[in-house]
């Protein structure tokens, strides 16, 4: 990647002979796999969703197939984004709905009940990587009550704060007495 | 030489890169002896401010020594200067030089047309922020290269650390000049809206000043003891009100003059439905900024007051109330800073013990950190207020 970001440096500029390690682990690039497959998803969801339906012999449930397809598109831009966590958190909650919404569909009387099973064996598949990386991206941030360092000796004066208020103050009288002069 | 690369969002690297080369006349070269992490970098490290390519060297708040001049430098540096790189590149001879508006430089910027196109004009050339600033490589690095170099320098003295200078490239002047621009007078209340860095500066600023009373608003403990230990009263806007409580220490007349140290990333809490749904639009970029605190600071700024922008907006803002700034007479002070016209000033202040900026570095650690330590300042972990790089 770098070799081609070297090609366009300004000339003269430092170009990278080597990389060092990146910041990103396996679950991020998840959360990237997962975020671009739920817009993928949504995109067909919405704008075909009589395919979708008529697939699963679910017909006559086109509405909803739209408005999941829309919920996965958010989810999807969500798991890109720096709130990634919650885009993940957000796909483990459709995929209950989803599954919730194959169940239905899994009745004797559909012809196509074979596919409804493996689309619920293909979303409980997903949830499983929706749920590992939605673990392994929770955000590092220290929870509210964890103890935390003050810091209330670093006032920045070496005077103290009074000296400097009263430093300011002789400052101000002198600017005045010289405008007045 | 070992440098910190962007490679994408939140993905910088420890590199090594080719050592920088003198390009123009006017370039020096400098062995970086300390650099910082700005909070800015982390709008960067976010992706939320447009024009970063992977390979980009990140870095703005730089010191070191001269190992390398052109001819063109004409004796204004020398080899073994010990020199504070100012985050703006500034020419010295163009008309904004000239005025002081050093941030705004008319020649630094080497993609001016590329700025020219998003902001209507140029502003100057930073170091490692964009290549709508001129994609110039930063300084959190071992080596430097500065261009403009015989005005894009602070000269300062052996004997006082590097700690205590440092911050002469950025914030201090930042805070510095954002308590300026309040105009602020022995009656005034100015209330600052965020205690990082560059925040901490600014209210220590306001009392060098000579502000009546400082008010300090954050959420995390150990940013608001740190303002708590320069005299400022303190808000955790957490547990209570902002609104109200400002009120309340104004006896109902609001602060005078307002700055906003926070900027495009304002905290998102169910508690604020506009932050929700800005971040939501920012996410699906229908809006670049999350302006929180403009909207707070212009409801609560007292009729005829002031309000100071140090913190960086990228692009776009929705929902302003402009009528309530408009009816009540505000005036809004903003821009990057014009560090070099501030820097005598403050490098004085500092020789003679007035102020030890110091006091907000939190975490020191060697360059090759730096990745991790991106993570840790925008996290808040280990009470993290700013990290100084080691190369």
């Amino acid at each position: 990647m770098f070799h081609f970001s070297n090609i366009v440096r300004t000339k003269g500029d430092p170009k990278i002979v080597e990389g060092g390690p990146s910041l990103k682990q396996p679950a991020d690039q998840l959360a990237r796999a997962l975020g671009w497959f739920s817009i993928g998803l949504g995109i067909v969801e919405f704008f075909a969703p009589r395919r979708v339906t008529e697939t699963l012999g679910m017909e006559g449930r086109e509405t909803m197939v739209r408005a999941f397809g829309l919920r996965e598109i958010l989810a999807g831009v969500m798991s890109l984004s720096v709130d990634k966590n919650a885009g993940l958190w957000a796909r483990v909650g459709g995929d209950g709905l989803d599954a919730a919404a194959l169940l239905s569909g899994l009745t004797s009387d559909n012809p196509r009940k074979s596919n409804v099973a493996l689309a619920l064996l293909m979303v409980g598949g997903i949830a499983v990587l929706d749920y590992r990386a939605a673990q392994e991206t929770k955000p590092q941030r220290p929870p509210p009550n964890a103890r935390r360092k003050l810091y209330p000796n670093r006032s920045g004066f070496p005077k103290g704060p009074q000296a400097a208020k009263a430093r300011a103050k002789e400052m101000i009288q002198h600017a005045t007495a010289g405008v007045a002069s | 030489m070992k440098a910190l690369v962007w490679h994408g969002k939140e993905d910088i690297r420890c590199d090594t890169v080719t050592d920088p080369e003198i390009q123009d006349p006017r370039d020096a070269i400098i062995k970086v002896t300390s650099c910082a992490i700005c909070g800015s970098d982390l709008h960067l490290f976010h992706n939320f401010i447009p024009g970063m390519m992977p390979g980009d060297i990140m870095g703005h708040e730089t010191m070191g020594e001269v190992v390398e001049v052109g001819p063109g430098v004409d004796g204004k540096l020398k080899k073994g200067d010990r020199i504070v790189v100012p985050f703006t590149i500034i020419c010295g001879e163009c008309d904004q030089c000239k005025r002081g508006n050093f941030s705004v430089c008319e020649t630094t910027n080497r993609k001016k047309h590329l700025a020219d196109k998003v902001f209507g004009h140029s502003t100057a050339g930073l170091f490692g922020y964009t290549h709508l600033t001129g994609g110039y490589p930063g300084g959190q690095a071992e080596y430097l290269r500065v261009p403009f170099a015989d005005a894009t320098h602070i000269k300062v003295p052996a004997g006082i650390p590097d700690e205590q200078l440092l911050f002469l490239s950025d914030i201090f002047p930042t805070g510095w000049q954002a308590a300026v621009q309040c105009d602020i007078v022995p009656t005034d209340t100015v209330a600052i809206w965020g205690c990082g860095p560059v925040g901490q500066m600014a209210l220590r600023s306001a009392i060098l000043l000579g502000a009546n009373q400082v008010i300090a608003i954050d959420c995390l403990p150990e940013r608001l003891s740190m303002a708590e230990a320069a005299g400022a009263t303190t808000i955790n806007f957490e547990n209570e009100s902002v609104l109200e409580r400002l009120k309340e220490l104004t006896d109902g007349r609001g602060p005078e003059k307002c700055i906003d140290c926070v900027g495009m990333e304002s905290h998102v809490m169910a508690s604020w439905p506009d932050t929700l749904l800005d971040r939501a639009k920012q996410m699906v970029m229908l809006e670049s900024d999350r302006p929180h605190v403009l909207r707070e600071m212009i409801y609560v700024c007292r009729p005829g007051g002031i309000i100071s922008v140090p913190g960086v907006y990228s692009g776009f803002s929705d929902k302003l109330p402009m009528g309530a700034f408009m009816n009540k007479g505000l005036t809004m002070r903003t821009g990057q800073t014009h560090v070099n016209r501030w820097t005598d000033d403050l490098l004085r202040r500092i020789e003679q013990g007035e102020i030890d900026p110091s006091f907000v570095i939190t975490h020191t650690v060697p360059l090759k950190q730096g990745p991790e330590m991106y993570q840790v300042f925008r996290d808040k972990r280990d009470s993290c207020v700013k990290v100084v790089l080691k190369p």
